[in-house]
């Protein structure tokens, strides 16, 4: 099925513009091995997919045998992925000749080169010259390759540094015609340091997450590390659902922040049309998928398309850039959050199963709230003492059961005051208990 | 849950392979996850030997499953054989907390899926404890037996189990029809316990080989798990002639090596309509019979079948028939059965003793064409060795003293089938098996005591 066939049942438009790249869709391939070939990004549009940010182009590499590995979590496999391949192992023409075929072909859809070369200005004005011949939309600059290419000073090593990153933007940008959207390693303590960097040195956009440093596991019987190169492992980059909270707080950091003023390209863990609108409201224009697609093949992007048009026809919302951003405002310091704010734990005994979860965990692991008690046929009736409970959230997560545990507004006498409040009243107390003595 | 459904008619044996498919790993990985791991679960009070099913789940789920087979068998000595043959949904799936919102845990195949692990890898949990120098002996190996002698050899005791029969293992090596429990896991469960150092002395019966006086003189304290005997005669003529079985003797020929071939192409008619009788009927379909009807004077609601044991026969194709008596059987010249005469009943108005009585409709007997007549009508006592015991008893069933497991003669326990009936006990495998448990500990409790006493 194609989005054309598909097109005429919305009523929302899902076509985004991130700093004037244009796209049918937001839901783009991230650059990794779904996109490393004309054959698989034609594959990819076909299926739905707005765009692809085709498989980083450099030098090409050799790349060893056993790549990837996957964590699954009680049964659920590929919770998070790992792995060790670098970029492009193809010879940079025949990725030219593949780009050219395919944008003609599909002259709408979204066509970016990830790039990454040794940190020299000529090296990136050759390449920035040499992809733009070929037509493409834009260019990716991969600063965020955590494995195997940082060890050579590319990737996450340049991309590390700021001031690597901003120059090497600034080099890219000297001779880039398209726009010039610089890719984040999450490695790093403070991604807007290196996210304002790249604003310095010119870029149009930022995206993010790229994988993050990982070891996928030891294997407990051979002891070899998972993957394994001949019993030998190696860091590699970790991508999946479980990255999903990391990235998105990065992507807000970065949003919330005035001084990265340019859009933003959502990366890491974006399953489906859900995660995708999490994302579009907490900043990102569009966003960038790969393990999930690796999971189930292109065709899940069917859904992404179908679920996002249904939530904005559902809405009322008539454009997908009007989601852009709308939580923004909602994040902040801890400091700006209300301190007499209060929720409680509130059981519905009818929904209840009585598993008892919630009682043994507010029991062992928090405030020792909820009483588990018997009624007087001897059913097991779990109740909270409201005046414990501090609205921690626990036993309404560790809740197996829809509806069993609502987290309830409490209605308190005091007025709103945050922590940076609470310290300027104190420190004007004090100044004036000063001034007074 | 894959079942096997097609009954060969060239194969006999076939049909009596386990109809349950085991789980597969995966399948058991993922049903394991899916467990809630409740806290204080309803399930553990559930089952009658408190077996602490979440943490036993949750080791299947990490793959423990060494550890998963003995949070199972520390509880319950016969666990393997109970993950089989427990009314699951009448005892832990029944309670399992997710009745109330999806499916239930198939808690007995995960029980299955430990277990047999533990049998494929042939693991050994237990160890007989010290030596307390005091000696007990069992008559009878079959659950409660087991499960006495193997708490009681772990508490130091020299436990010798007497029994009648060829092999041990009593009802689950005898009486439960192959295709739901074979035999190689009740002689797993057995080895358990003999590798405590418990004597099984089989081919043995008190009264007869070994006298109750020499139990009694020999032995610090003696636990009767002598079970149930025989299905008595119904009362009716033509009974003593050839084909007509007693369903117990007739699932007992079907656990043995050679299938029995004479019933291909019969038509029989089972007489009651318990758990027995489905097994006697559903056995003699995979023997190859033609039409196997079982005839109950009493309906649908009044049979103590278990609803899964009568979907089971249903899926068979056993045809019941509800509200009919057998009167007379009918056998040819030779001594042969031939035909069974019923009579149509209908329920009493007033119920005695909870339940409506049959009373036979006058003039409504009919003969129905058979081959075999197999009676199911529930199972006699050994009332003599009861009374050479001289224990207390209503009617075969032993009758205990206090809260206890102990009989009117002191030194004399009981458990198991002995003492179901009357109101008192329950007929499952693994009651009998907790049974057995509390037994040991009670005799622990005196004995131990009077240890302490002399020192």
């Amino acid at each position: 099925m194609t989005t054309s066939t598909l097109g005429g049942l919305y009523l929302a438009d899902l076509q985004i513009e991130l700093a004037g790249i244009k796209s049918p869709n937001p839901f783009w391939l991230a650059s990794a091995p779904p996109t490393n070939s004309g054959y698989q990004v034609q594959r990819a549009f076909e299926a739905g997919w707005g765009g692809a940010v085709w498989k980083t182009l450099g030098d090409p590499i050799i790349n060893t045998s056993s790549r990837f590995a996957a964590v699954s979590f009680n049964g659920q496999r590929v919770a998070g992925f790992n792995n060790i391949e670098l970029i492009t192992d193809r010879p940079l023409e025949v990725n030219l000749r593949e780009i050219y075929e395919t944008k003609k072909r599909f002259p709408n859809h979204t066509i970016i080169a990830s790039l990454m070369v040794e940190p020299k200005q000529e090296k990136w004005h050759e390449i920035v010259k040499r992809v733009e011949d070929v037509g493409v939309d834009g260019l990716e600059l991969n600063f965020g390759c955590p494995h195997g290419m940082a060890e050579r000073g590319m990737g996450a090593a340049s991309g590390q540094v700021p001031e690597l990153v901003k120059k090497q933007t600034y080099w890219a940008k000297e001779v880039a015609k398209t726009p010039v959207i610089v890719k984040l390693t999450p490695n790093i303590t403070d991604i807007t340091v290196t996210a304002e960097a790249a604003v310095n040195g010119g870029a149009d956009a930022i995206s993010m997450i790229n994988t993050i440093n990982s070891l996928a596991g030891v294997d407990i019987d051979t002891w070899n590390t998972i993957p394994h190169v001949g019993g030998k492992g190696a860091h590699g980059g970790y991508c999946g659902p479980a990255v999903k909270p990391i990235a998105l707080n990065m992507v807000a950091e970065c949003a919330r922040n005035s001084t990265i003023n340019v859009p933003i390209s959502g990366i890491g863990g974006i399953s489906n049309w859900k995660d995708t609108v999490e994302f579009l409201l907490m900043g990102a224009t569009g966003v960038q998928v790969c393990t999930a697609a690796m999971h189930h093949g292109f065709r899940i992007v069917e859904d992404m398309i179908d679920g996002l048009s249904n939530y904005l026809d559902d809405k009322g919302i008539h454009s997908v850039m009007d989601l852009v951003g709308k939580s923004v405002q909602k994040y902040s310091d801890w400091g700006n959050l209300d301190l007499n704010y209060k929720v409680v734990a509130r059981i519905n005994n009818d929904t209840c199963i009585n598993c008892n979860k919630c009682h043994i965990a507010c029991e062992d692991t928090s405030h020792q709230c909820i009483d588990l008690l018997k009624d007087p046929i001897g059913k097991s009736v779990l109740k909270v003492r409201e005046d414990d409970c501090v609205g921690c959230n626990l036993c309404s997560i560790v809740c197996p059961v829809d509806g069993a545990i609502d987290m309830v507004e409490v209605k308190t006498e005091l007025p709103p005051m945050t922590w940076n409040e609470r310290q300027t009243v104190l420190s004007t107390l004090q100044t004036s208990a000063v001034k007074l003595s | 849950m894959n079942t096997k459904s097609k009954i060969s008619f060239i194969d006999l044996a076939s049909n009596f392979e386990e109809v349950e498919q085991s789980l597969s790993k995966r399948e058991a990985y993922e049903e394991a996850h899916r467990c809630l791991y409740c806290y204080d679960a309803p399930c553990i009070t559930a089952c009658p030997t408190g077996i602490d099913i979440p943490s036993f789940i949750k080791k299947i789920s990490t793959g423990n499953l060494m550890g998963s087979a003995k949070t199972i068998m520390t509880s319950n000595p016969v666990g393997a054989s109970c993950a089989r043959v427990c009314p699951t949904e009448e005892l832990c799936e029944g309670a399992c907390v997710l009745n109330h919102s999806t499916e239930p845990i198939m808690i007995g195949n995960l029980q299955r899926y430990a277990t047999d692990w533990a049998i494929h890898n042939e693991k050994v949990f237990f160890k007989p404890g010290e030596k307390n120098g005091k000696t007990v002996a069992i008559v009878g190996s079959g659950p409660a037996g087991l499960s006495a002698a193997r708490e009681l050899a772990v508490l130091g005791y020299q436990v010798t189990i007497f029994e009648a029969e060829e092999k041990a293992g009593g009802l689950n090596t005898y009486g439960i029809v192959s295709f739901r429990l074979p035999q190689t896991v009740s002689y797993w469960e057995i080895d358990q316990v003999r590798k405590l150092n418990v004597e099984i002395k089989t081919n043995t019966r008190i009264g007869v080989d070994v006298s109750v006086e020499e139990l009694l003189n020999n032995y610090d304290s003696v636990i009767l798990a002598i079970g149930m005997a025989n299905v008595p005669k119904i009362g009716i003529e033509g009974e003593d002639v050839t084909g007509v079985y007693d369903a117990i003797d007739f699932v007992k020929e079907t656990k043995k090596k050679a299938i029995p071939q004479n019933f291909i192409g019969k038509k029989v008619a089972v007489i009651g309509a318990g758990n027995t009788a489905i097994d006697a009927a559903t056995c003699s379909v995979r023997l190859g019979a033609k039409h196997v009807k079982i005839i109950y004077r009493r309906t649908l609601e009044e049979m103590t079948a278990y609803d899964f044991e009568y979907e089971f026969a249903k899926q068979d194709g056993v045809e019941f028939r509800w509200l009919t008596a057998p009167k007379k059987i009918i056998s040819d010249d030779t001594g042969k059965v031939i035909g069974l005469q019923c009579i149509k009943m209908e329920l009493s108005k007033e119920s005695v003793g909870g339940r409506r009585k049959p009373l036979p409709i006058e003039g409504s007997e009919f003969v129905i064409e058979v081959d075999a007549v197999i009676r199911a009508i529930g199972q006699s006592r050994h009332l003599e060795l009861l009374e050479q015991f001289q224990v207390k008893h209503k009617d075969g069933v032993v009758q205990l003293t206090g809260n206890s497991h102990q009989t009117s003669n002191q030194k004399v326990f009981a458990c198991g089938d002995a003492i179901f009936g009357q109101g008192q006990g329950e007929a499952m495998v693994v009651s009998a098996a907790q049974q057995g448990k509390l037994t040991a500990y009670e005799l622990h409790e005196k004995l131990g005591k009077q240890s302490i006493g002399i020192a």
